[in-house]
């Protein structure tokens, strides 16, 4: 789950890292009501789960709080990259010296909490990867002790801080984002830039935040904060009925059981010509309540021009799926042609059942992209 | 020969009593694994599965009574860590968690935990191994498998059944099937099972699974081309997977265009790997490396 800046910001503050201030508007009037409060030049941005947004003309400073008020109009309502602005950050708007960067990530190859830090900062950290990686820091947080002290100042040594009393600061925020990160069960905790201003003390200007998922059972305070208006309707309903479902911008529906074949699933509809309209991953064992949801989460995006079924039988009995499909059809109304590809386990039966359906067969996963991308391109 | 299970495992079930233990213990039972006891705090001196299994409150007694050397896991995400690092300091060499959406960071200092114990986990979020004819431990289906020269290893299920189902449909059977976990943090990865099915006498080829996220596959590309004398074939899924979207898998994420498909097939590549474009083509690629 992916937390707004005004979200992380408001949680690095909880652990005492320097923010902006300001505060969140969802109408030009509150823009500048929040522009009035805190006096002088502000800056409006953008509160939207995508990269680029600046570039899209989703930050923009202002001079005084009609101008605030005028800004915040044109960016509330606008389209970025598929994504309507729904709330704006307005936030003092700060100078500084320098633009430096410091992340805390969960490393896969070392199996351990990393601490990243960069003298460049304001720019995404892969870029600064490949131009000059001298100028990154990494450091691997103890399995059980943490980030220690003396990791958190080699940290600030490392990129460059001289001044005794900016490293201690820099130290300080280090280890207060590890903290964050450990106690909110991050995958991702970004200070991206972690500003040097002009009286050479450090503050947080953007951050990025993002949890793990799978330990949003025991945060219930952090799953609060997801914005149902962030959440596409479709990806809702999925993750109540239990489905993964991310909604592709392709013709062909996929139904799929397991994560693994379904990215499969879409890369062979994409080798025969097709885009895929979704991955969708039923998960095991999945019955006619879970089959019907996902065909209706399907058959809701307009674009859908065919379904392509692909389930493969090991624990999960192909005749049941067959059985769940046959079910969810007769109670969801729909013309669009759908190609079922069903093997494994009791795939006899699996095929008999449907040879009554209006379902086409297919018995390999290439003749199930091949049907389902010709039907969706007769259509 | 085989890697990891065969007939000598003992296996010990953590949470038999749960619907998906009991169920995947029954399957086990009937492809012929030795099951010699289940964990279930507060159950010890019952028996599960209708008398079949007798059930222990630690797993500490259970080996210390039974001689168990591999435990397999299906209790639920919020307790799944704490049963690992159980087995692990019971003395387990072979530790497989099957449960899936455990919290990453948990598995942090489970991890370290568990090779302070000198144990190897398999998973978590893994369909667990299968040494064809042999040993079941975990929930790979038996019966599209079948005793042969093909060393599977996998991050994915479904997915490698297909591939297994394919090979066994051409002929060609399999040492033994490793599913190592979709997970970021998993005990095992392709980079161990290699080095294994590279020493292992009965496999001749090896199959690699892979999917986007993370660069697993691209240090198996390096491991390969250093060690491995024996032929690989590779399948990548996610090759049409929009980045910064999470597929099913925790660990499947691309993000900052790093872990991309692309980049591992051209990797693995490199290293003189065959890449099938279909997961239902691995099968005829062994079958031409094989000769």
């Amino acid at each position: 789950m992916k937390l707004h800046e005004y979200q992380a910001r408001d949680l690095l503050a909880r652990y005492g890292i320097p923010v902006t201030g300001g505060g969140v508007a969802s109408t030009p009037a509150e823009a500048r009501a929040i522009a009035e409060s805190i006096g002088g030049r502000v800056v409006v941005k953008a509160q939207v789960f995508v990269g680029g947004r600046g570039k899209a003309g989703g930050v923009k400073l202002a001079d005084t709080p009609e101008q605030a008020e005028q800004v915040a109009a044109q960016i509330l309502g606008m389209d970025i990259k598929g994504l309507t602005v729904e709330k704006v950050l307005v936030a003092e708007a700060i100078t500084y010296q320098k633009e430096i960067y410091l992340s805390a990530i969960l490393d896969r190859a070392s199996k351990r909490v990393v601490m990243i830090a960069s003298a460049e900062g304001g720019v995404e950290i892969e870029e600064v990867a490949r131009t000059n990686p001298e100028a990154i820091v990494k450091l691997p947080a103890h399995p059980e002790l943490g980030l220690q002290d003396f990791q958190a100042r080699e940290l600030a040594f490392g990129i460059g801080l001289r001044d005794g009393k900016q490293a201690r600061q820099f130290a300080q925020i280090a280890t207060a984002l590890y903290k964050v990160f450990v106690e909110t069960d991050a995958s991702l905790a970004e200070i991206n830039p972690l500003v040097i201003r002009e009286d050479g003390t450090l503050l947080a200007l953007d951050s990025k935040i993002l949890l793990d998922d799978s330990a949003l059972f025991r945060h219930p305070d952090l799953e609060q904060l997801r914005d149902p208006s962030d959440e596409p309707e479709a990806e809702r309903q999925a993750r109540e009925a239990g489905i993964t479902f991310i909604k592709l911008d392709g013709s062909i529906g996929c139904m799929v059981n397991g994560a693994g074949l379904a990215m499969a699933t879409m890369d062979v509809v994409k080798l025969y010509g097709g885009e895929p309209a979704n991955f969708l991953d039923i998960g095991g064992g999945a019955g006619k309540e879970k089959v019907k949801a996902a065909l209706q989460i399907i058959l809701a995006d307009p674009n859908v021009k065919a379904v392509m079924f692909n389930i493969f039988g090991g624990i999960t009995r192909v005749d049941e799926v067959a059985r769940g499909i046959i079910a969810a059809l007769d109670e969801v109304q729909t013309d669009v042609p759908m190609v079922a590809r069903l093997t494994g386990t009791n795939e006899e039966e699996g095929r008999r059942l449907l040879a009554a359906s209006r379902l086409i067969p297919a018995a390999t996963l290439a003749e199930a992209a091949e049907k389902a991308v010709a039907a969706a391109q007769a259509r | 020969m085989s890697i990891l299970i065969d007939r000598n495992t003992r296996l010990l079930v953590q949470g038999i009593t749960g619907k998906e233990g009991e169920f995947h213990t029954r399957a086990m039972l009937a492809y012929g694994t030795s099951v010699v006891a289940g964990v279930v705090p507060g159950r010890g001196g019952q028996t599960a599965i209708d008398g079949k299994v007798p059930v222990f409150n630690t797993v500490k007694e259970a080996v210390r009574e039974t001689g168990a050397n591999c435990a397999v896991i299906y209790v639920p995400a919020p307790f799944a860590p704490d049963a690992i690092r159980e087995a692990a300091a019971a003395g387990i060499p072979l530790v497989v968690c099957i449960t899936e959406g455990i919290p990453a960071l948990d598995m942090v200092a489970t991890y370290a935990f568990v090779q302070e114990c000198g144990a190897r986990l398999i998973g978590p979020n893994c369909p667990g191994l299968l040494t064809p004819g042999a040993s079941k431990v975990g929930i790979i289906p038996g019966n599209i498998a079948t005793p042969g020269p093909v060393g599977v290893v996998s991050k994915s299920g479904t997915l490698t059944y297909e591939a297994v189902d394919a090979l066994t449909r051409i002929g060609l059977g399999q040492s033994t099937i490793v599913g190592i976990g979709g997970d970021p943090i998993i005990g095992t990865s392709f980079i161990d099972v290699l080095e294994l099915f590279q020493g292992d006498a009965q496999t001749e080829a090896i199959v690699l699974i892979g999917e986007i996220g993370g660069d697993a596959e691209i240090q198996a590309a390096d491991y390969i081309k250093a060690h491995v004398t024996k032929p690989v074939v590779s399948f990548i899924a996610g090759q049409t997977a929009p980045e910064g979207k999470r597929m099913g898998h925790a660990g499947a994420i691309i993000s900052g265009g790093e872990g991309t498909a692309q980049e591992k097939i051209r990797a693995l590549e490199a290293v003189g790997v065959r890449v099938a474009r279909l997961p239902t083509d691995i099968a005829q690629l062994v079958k031409e490396s094989l000769g």
